[in-house]
């Protein structure tokens, strides 16, 4: 059979370009433009070079952001997954109250990001939150606007009430799927609780985990909202995670130079972080099958 | 080992059930003697798994009392009554090997590494997986998978019962064979208890010594292969077993004759004036297709099957198959049908009743 060659058939791409071209490609140039460039306002660029990565690669205050990002991500991810697990585990299998469970525990994931930041700001506030008030009346010192360890614990917290819901919702689907066969063969086999949940259920959830692994760290990687809604990054530095950092450097200094070599490399860090994980993910799901 | 006694068992899925309909187990009593192998045949939603999982312990039954020789053990957990049970799709340990499978219902019961070793090693030659005892689970084919579970019922020497529930659905076909084969072999060399669930008459009577044929939530008939192919108690019995099955023709009854449209048949025995819904059931194998002795019957259409040729005619307005003989001849003008009178059945409400010698 004859091909037809028809050069106008590149028209039919070209609406998915120039979206993809406005709302990825161009921004990340503008990026990448500021980060090699120096300007000092007017519309007047000087060439950088690397400096700007040099001078961020050098800096202290970069990696100090780097280590808490990385410190809270592994923090959240060690509670939020077995926690999510627990949960899933004990939750009613079906019927009225499994559907119960399920609204309620949506219930977080749907409440926007400044808002969980801003009821977790007041309930934890010392004079009239309820937490806080209560800490403090029974003589417990909290206070997350001037102790570290109260900031961390209290963003951690948050996070874990807003996002292990995620984490027991995937956990769920998993189990959900594993037939009831599974768990009368194993009763018929003399199985423990325990090696139920590490040869049926565990493995039948792997799949799920992974995924739910790969988001909570990805996402938990990138939080800017709540940590800034509830300590503004303090007391001092101390919750001053990668994006918080970000911004204070791009719109607080006006630093657009560093800022833009930092969002680079920060977002590196995140792409790199994704492809291991992929790589893992499949090549697991291949020694599968 | 010990035998299993049924007594007054019933169950119904439904917390309050209210008439018979709601039962899906309707009120049963039975004793399956110790050693014996039988086989649990029904059509979809019977009530044979539903059987089996209360025999098992995987369910509770709502009314009567399961004993294991003399023990009740109806509130006892699975655990507790030492059986084995395979399902009709595969369960494995995916994430175990081939072997760490076979070896997991006597290593949770403790038993020691040698004997282990020894027993896992035996049943991996009897399903025929030795050579890939050390392979994960995961990954493998769907009959070594269900070839595995099967492996892992039987590992157990010490079972008081071998439970099956329709455990070769997903084998190949000759393979099916060679694992029934196997089975039956196992029964004779150990002589476990076996109940074997299946919705298929040449598995289940292959098989079992004693079919159990289950209709509708109740158990219809209990009878060795032949005596289900000869006097089949219920209409459902002679249809389901059998192939093609009985045929099951409205009459009335006066003595020892059938009436049909007028149309008289010869019964081999008498029978008092009977109510309700009247039939009489013939196989097919027990219909001639001649020129000159019998009843008017419409020939529609011949099948030659190999061994046998099914006729499929029509008889007074009914459905009706008749088999012959591989070298029957078979001409135009054989337009009339005998009965063995000897092998009609009689049906009152789809129950068989007994007539007395005439």
């Amino acid at each position: 059979m004859e091909k037809t060659v028809n050069q106008k058939a590149w028209f039919l791409v070209l609406p998915v370009l120039l979206l993809v071209a406005f709302s990825a490609v161009i921004p990340l140039m503008t990026v990448v433009n500021y980060s090699v460039q120096d300007t000092f306002g007017n519309n007047q660029f000087f060439w950088a070079g690397l400096e700007w990565f040099e001078e961020m690669l050098a800096s202290e205050r970069m990696w100090d952001a780097l280590g808490r990002q990385l410190l809270f991500s592994l923090i959240i991810l060690a509670i939020e997954v077995p926690l999510g697990i627990f949960v899933a585990l004990n939750m009613p299998k079906s019927g009225f109250w499994s559907s119960l469970c399920l609204v309620l525990m949506s219930l977080p994931l749907l409440i926007p990001w400044n808002v969980v930041g801003t009821i977790w700001q007041i309930f934890g506030r010392v004079d009239i939150g309820l937490l806080g008030y209560t800490l403090d009346a029974l003589g417990i010192n909290y206070n997350y606007t001037q102790d570290t360890l109260a900031a961390w614990i209290t963003i951690v917290v948050m996070d874990v009430w807003h996002w292990t819901s995620l984490v027991a919702l995937l956990a769920f689907a998993g189990l959900k799927s594993i037939p009831d066969a599974y768990y009368q063969a194993a009763k018929i086999d003399q199985a423990s609780r325990w090696k139920v949940f590490r040869y049926i259920e565990l493995p039948k959830m792997a799949g799920v985990l992974m995924i739910a692994v790969l988001l909570r760290f990805m996402d938990s990687f990138m939080i800017y909202t709540e940590p800034f809604v509830v300590t503004g990054g303090g007391p001092g530095n101390a919750t001053t995670m990668l994006s918080i950092d970000l911004v204070k450097m791009a719109l607080g200094q006006f630093d657009l130079g560093p800022a833009a070599a930092f969002s680079l490399m920060y977002f590196l860090v995140i792409l790199l972080v994704s492809w291991v994980f992929y790589t893992v993910m499949t090549t697991l799901e291949k020694r599968e099958t | 080992m010990a035998k299993i006694t049924l007594d007054n068992l019933a169950h119904s899925y439904f917390p309050a059930p209210k008439s018979e309909d709601d039962f899906a187990l309707k009120e049963l009593n039975h004793v399956w003697d110790d050693g014996a192998a039988y086989a649990l045949l029904g059509s979809s939603g019977c009530g044979k798994s539903t059987l089996l999982n209360i025999i098992s312990g995987l369910l509770h039954p709502s009314q009567g009392r399961i004993l294991f020789g003399d023990k009740d053990v109806t509130d006892a957990p699975t655990a507790e009554r030492n059986i084995a049970q395979v399902f009709q799709f595969p369960v494995v340990y995916d994430t175990m090997t081939v072997r760490d499978n076979l070896a997991f219902p006597l290593r949770n019961r403790g038993r020691d590494e040698t004997y282990v070793a020894e027993r896992v090693q035996e049943i991996a030659r009897m399903i025929g997986m030795e050579e890939m005892l050390n392979k994960k689970a995961r990954g493998l084919t769907a009959d070594a998978k269900q070839k595995i579970s099967l492996g892992r019922g039987m590992v157990r020497k010490d079972v008081n019962a071998l439970l099956f529930d329709e455990p070769l659905t997903v084998i190949d076909p000759h393979m099916k064979w060679e694992l029934r084969t196997q089975l039956k072999k196992l029964h004779h060399d150990f002589g476990h208890t076996m109940i074997y669930v299946t919705h298929d008459q040449t598995e289940a009577l292959t098989f079992a010594d004693k079919v159990v044929v289950m209709y509708d939530g109740r158990v219809v008939q209990i009878g060795t292969p032949e005596e289900l192919f000869e006097r089949p108690e219920h209409t459902f019995v002679g249809y389901f077993i059998g192939s093609p099955g009985m045929n099951v023709i409205p009459a009335q009854i006066d003595g020892n004759k059938a009436l049909i449209s007028g149309a008289h048949v010869d019964l081999a025995q008498a029978y008092q004036p009977l109510d309700g819904k009247v039939e009489i059931g013939v196989r097919p194998e027990f219909v001639r297709l001649s020129q000159t002795e019998g009843l008017p019957v419409k020939v529609r259409r011949v099948e030659d099957v190999g061994r046998h040729k099914i006729i499929r005619a029509e008889f007074f307005g009914h459905d009706i198959n008749i088999i012959a003989g591989e070298d029957d001849h078979i001409s135009a003008d054989m337009n009339r049908v005998a009965f063995d009178a000897n092998h009609v059945n009689v049906y009152a409400n789809d129950w068989r009743v007994q007539g007395a010698v005439a």
